[in-house]
């Protein structure tokens, strides 16, 4: 049955888990994410649904348990924060590499090192550009609402079992930390083992009478094969690319200006928004939903439409690359950013807009 | 005996076990690995278990283990393999989970996931190949070499001021809570050959009562990186090595 | 109906959970609500603010500039926040923190003795339920009766007999302003 909560995105995250049928959860305690493993070991969902929690000893060895788990065709989890999440970058690999369905959420705070535990979108080379060695690519999903951190879970298991590859949730400190209400999804059963053998058959299952072995690995010595291995995880990213390219617009019709922005800050750009437009200055918003596959025919499209585009990124200006990228610049791309922590209000992002932009207020 | 009839095969009394594919291994002459993968393989189909195993292949010689006997295989990355058997034993609680780990994989880079499985008591079969001697990367120094046992980063032979101290990591291991059956045995002899079968057998018996972990070491040779003939290798090990990783049981509970 | 509210104090004065027992009654009532607090260490001893946005439409943006309502607890607070509440907004605050009092004069300044009714309750528990009783009595954002419903949603089963004590402190609040 559907119930609605007024949760953190943190705690929908552990709730959604529970509800989506998730067979296992691993991980290892970090700000500000620390209320997924909390919630789920106060839910005790293993007296219910059967569901496997279990704190980890570090998260390399929570990454390797996710690693061990989706290899037996199973729905699993681990969550983590940035340091955190730059441990598991080998593991992340080595389920790319074996193209296991995973799901990985990363509630970004303030770096680079240890950092601050405040909000922060510094990580989005990490997710969208590799992270760990070698060819491969995480779905990467980016969550603006508690909502959307309960139902990305579902998405993101359903992605990850479709192309067998891992996706990351990539939310922020402000929503994993808010509470907003939440629609819970009506609760799914877990697989049983006869559907997961049929999902999944090539799954570490024990052989059960199958007439040859599974083995999960992603070694391959011989390089030629090692390329026939690659090419076909190409021929996934493109598959991926071509269907699941998600993003939301707002104001985007008659649009001059645009912005691009993520997670929560594509909300704050949004106020600013509504600010401008009740001065009479034409802004949009483009929020990408799936950073990787990013929405980079839609760019290249409102490209055409507009004078000009500021990307609002809670880092440096990462994502700007992609949209250049995307744009081909045919129109200025502006950043503005803050870092370490520091989150804008709209007011400063509408400053930052007449900034870059400055015959936008004429 | 002339050779004509010994490979008669009716005079056969020895043949290749069931679950043991039919590849060549890519190990050295004279390696433990093959013996003990045969005794697994007989294990395996002796204890009627090939529908249930899922072995955990290391990162080290072993690491093509999953070519060589025939049950289901997660290749782990290099240490974790106690965490991805976990994960496999949690979450398929029916059957039986072994990981099969060298002494670089169990008690170097993976000293933390060893000791933290051990301690949960995962009930799994913890396989180590202890050579005192990383193989599979050039006979560089392992985690248990011996003091002045020379190696291609201890050319002049390790030493403590410089190299620290062999780890007897089973030793460790057997203080765990979680542990329950902790075992160092060879196979450099027929009956050592029984007698290490009979503790991975037990091992295994362990992992499907539920009972904790088992841990099985296998003090090892590699005339390779020990720069060495298999005889020779096997009269160092059995002076040397068992000086310091004695054989016997440590923990049986 | 929109009203973006800050409440600002030191950790342990129930800043938060305050702003939450805000949120849930805004949820009994059918309003789209944000909960946003400062977190990490501050909420051990330093200050702590958590922004509340009631609404009856999509709430876009949970970090805001200015606030329709304050309610301030010390002077480190009334010194960030007076500024950001919007004209004609309201600040409510309790002297017994306060060194220097607010001087705006385009918004409602109101003061809430919280402190010393606190301590003529003899409860050190219901000092953010008389703040939370006077903010409803200057702003009807949620009828009592949502506050009273949130109440019981966010305490533990266990805490149940606590809730006469809190609805008394919500009502000495009112009173108050």
């Amino acid at each position: 049955m559907e119930e609605v909560r007024l949760m953190k995105g943190n705690e929908a995250i552990a709730h959604a888990a529970i509800r989506y049928g998730c067979d296992g959860y691993f991980g290892y305690p970090i700000t500000p994410q620390s209320e997924v493993l909390e919630t789920l070991e106060a839910l005790m969902p293993w007296e219910t649904t059967g569901m496997t929690v279990l704190q980890a000893e570090s998260e390399v060895a929570a990454i390797n348990m996710v690693y061990g788990g989706a290899a037996t065709g199973k729905a699993v989890m681990t969550s983590s924060s940035s340091p955190g999440v730059s441990l598991k970058q080998e593991g992340i690999s080595y389920i790319a590499a074996s193209s296991l369905p995973a799901l990985i959420l990363n509630v970004m705070r303030g770096g680079p090192g240890l950092g601050t535990i405040q909000p922060s979108q510094a990580d989005y080379f990490q997710a969208v550009k590799g992270g760990g060695h070698g060819d491969y690519h995480m779905i990467v999903l980016a969550p603006s609402t508690v909502q959307e951190m309960a139902d990305f879970v579902g998405l993101g298991f359903d992605l990850a079992f479709k192309y067998r590859n891992p996706v990351l949730i990539l939310a922020d400190g402000i929503v994993g930390q808010m509470m907003e209400k939440v629609v819970l999804p009506p609760a799914r059963p877990r697989r049983t083992q006869q559907q997961i053998e049929e999902q999944c058959p090539w799954a570490a299952t024990g052989r059960h009478g199958r007439a040859h072995r599974n083995v999960v690995t992603s070694l391959e010595l011989d390089p030629a094969k090692m390329e026939l291995n690659n090419e076909r995880f190409q021929r996934t990213y493109a598959a991926i690319e071509a269907s699941e390219v998600r993003f939301a617009e707002h104001y985007t019709e008659d649009a001059e200006y645009l912005i691009v922005a993520f997670g929560s800050v594509a909300r704050i750009c949004l106020k600013a928004i509504e600010e401008a437009r009740g001065q009479g200055v034409k802004v949009g918003l483009l929020r990408p939903i799936t950073l990787w596959p990013f929405p980079k025919a839609e760019i290249d499209r409102l490209s055409k439409q507009v004078k000009g585009i500021l990307t609002v990124e809670l880092n440096a200006g990462q994502m700007i690359e992609d949209v250049r990228l995307a744009s081909q610049c045919r129109v200025p791309v502006a950043h503005f950013g803050r870092m370490g922590g520091i989150v804008p209000n709209p007011g400063e992002v509408l400053t930052a807009l007449f900034n870059h932009f400055p015959e936008a207020k004429q | 005996m002339k050779p004509e009839e010994i490979i008669d095969p009716a005079n056969r009394v020895y043949a290749r076990p069931r679950l043991l594919t039919e590849v060549n291994t890519h190990y050295c002459p004279g390696c433990s690995h093959g013996v003990v993968h045969r005794i697994i393989a007989e294990l395996l189909d002796e204890m009627g278990l090939e529908d249930r195993a899922v072995g955990v292949a290391p990162v080290g010689c072993a690491v093509f283990a999953y070519n060589y006997i025939d049950v289901d295989w997660v290749e782990a990355a290099h240490g974790r393999a106690p965490a991805v058997a976990t994960a496999l034993s949690r979450l398929s609680p029916e059957n039986l989970v072994f990981t099969y780990q060298g002494d670089g994989d169990l008690a170097a880079i993976g000293t933390a996931e060893t000791i933290h499985a051990a301690n949960r008591g995962e009930n799994i079969a913890i396989i180590f190949i202890n050579n005192a001697i990383y193989g599979m990367t050039g006979g560089q120094m392992a985690p248990t070499t011996l003091i002045g046992q020379r190696t291609a980063t201890t050319p002049y032979g390790r030493r403590v001021d410089l190299n620290g101290h062999p780890l007897n990591i089973t030793n460790l291991l057997a203080q765990l809570p979680g542990t329950c059956y902790v075992t160092r045995q060879s196979v450099h002899t027929a009956p050592a050959v029984r007698k290490a079968k009979n503790a991975i057998k037990k091992a295994f018996e362990n992992a499907m009562a539920k009972k904790g972990t088992s841990v099985v070491e296998i003090v090892s040779t590699c005339n390779s990186g020990w720069k060495m003939t298999p005889a020779q290798a096997n009269e160092w090990m059995a002076t040397h090595m068992t000086e310091h990783y004695p054989l016997g049981d440590l923990k049986n509970e | 109906m929109k009203e973006e509210i800050i409440i600002a104090g030191f950790g342990g004065q129930g800043v938060l959970s305050m702003g939450k027992i805000l949120a849930y009654a805004g949820l009994m009532n059918d309003l789209e609500v944000t909960w946003m607090p400062s977190y990490g260490p501050e909420q051990r001893g330093g200050t702590a603010n958590v922004t509340v946005i009631l609404s009856d439409t999509p709430i876009s943006s949970p970090v805001l500039d200015t606030y329709d309502t304050a309610v301030i607890l010390n002077q480190q607070s009334l010194d960030k926040f007076e500024s950001k509440v919007k004209p004609g907004g309201t600040l409510l605050y309790d002297p017994s923190g306060i060194h220097h009092k607010p001087t705006r004069t385009d918004i409602h300044v109101v003061e809430v003795p919280a402190m010393d009714a606190m301590l003529e309750m003899n409860n050190s528990k219901t000092y953010n339920m008389i703040l939370l009783g006077a903010l409803l009595a200057k702003r009807s954002v949620v009828p009592l009766e949502a506050v009273l419903r949130g109440l019981k949603k966010t305490l533990p089963e266990r805490h149940h007999h606590l809730l006469p004590l809190n609805e008394q402190a919500l009502r000495k609040g009112m009173s108050l302003v």
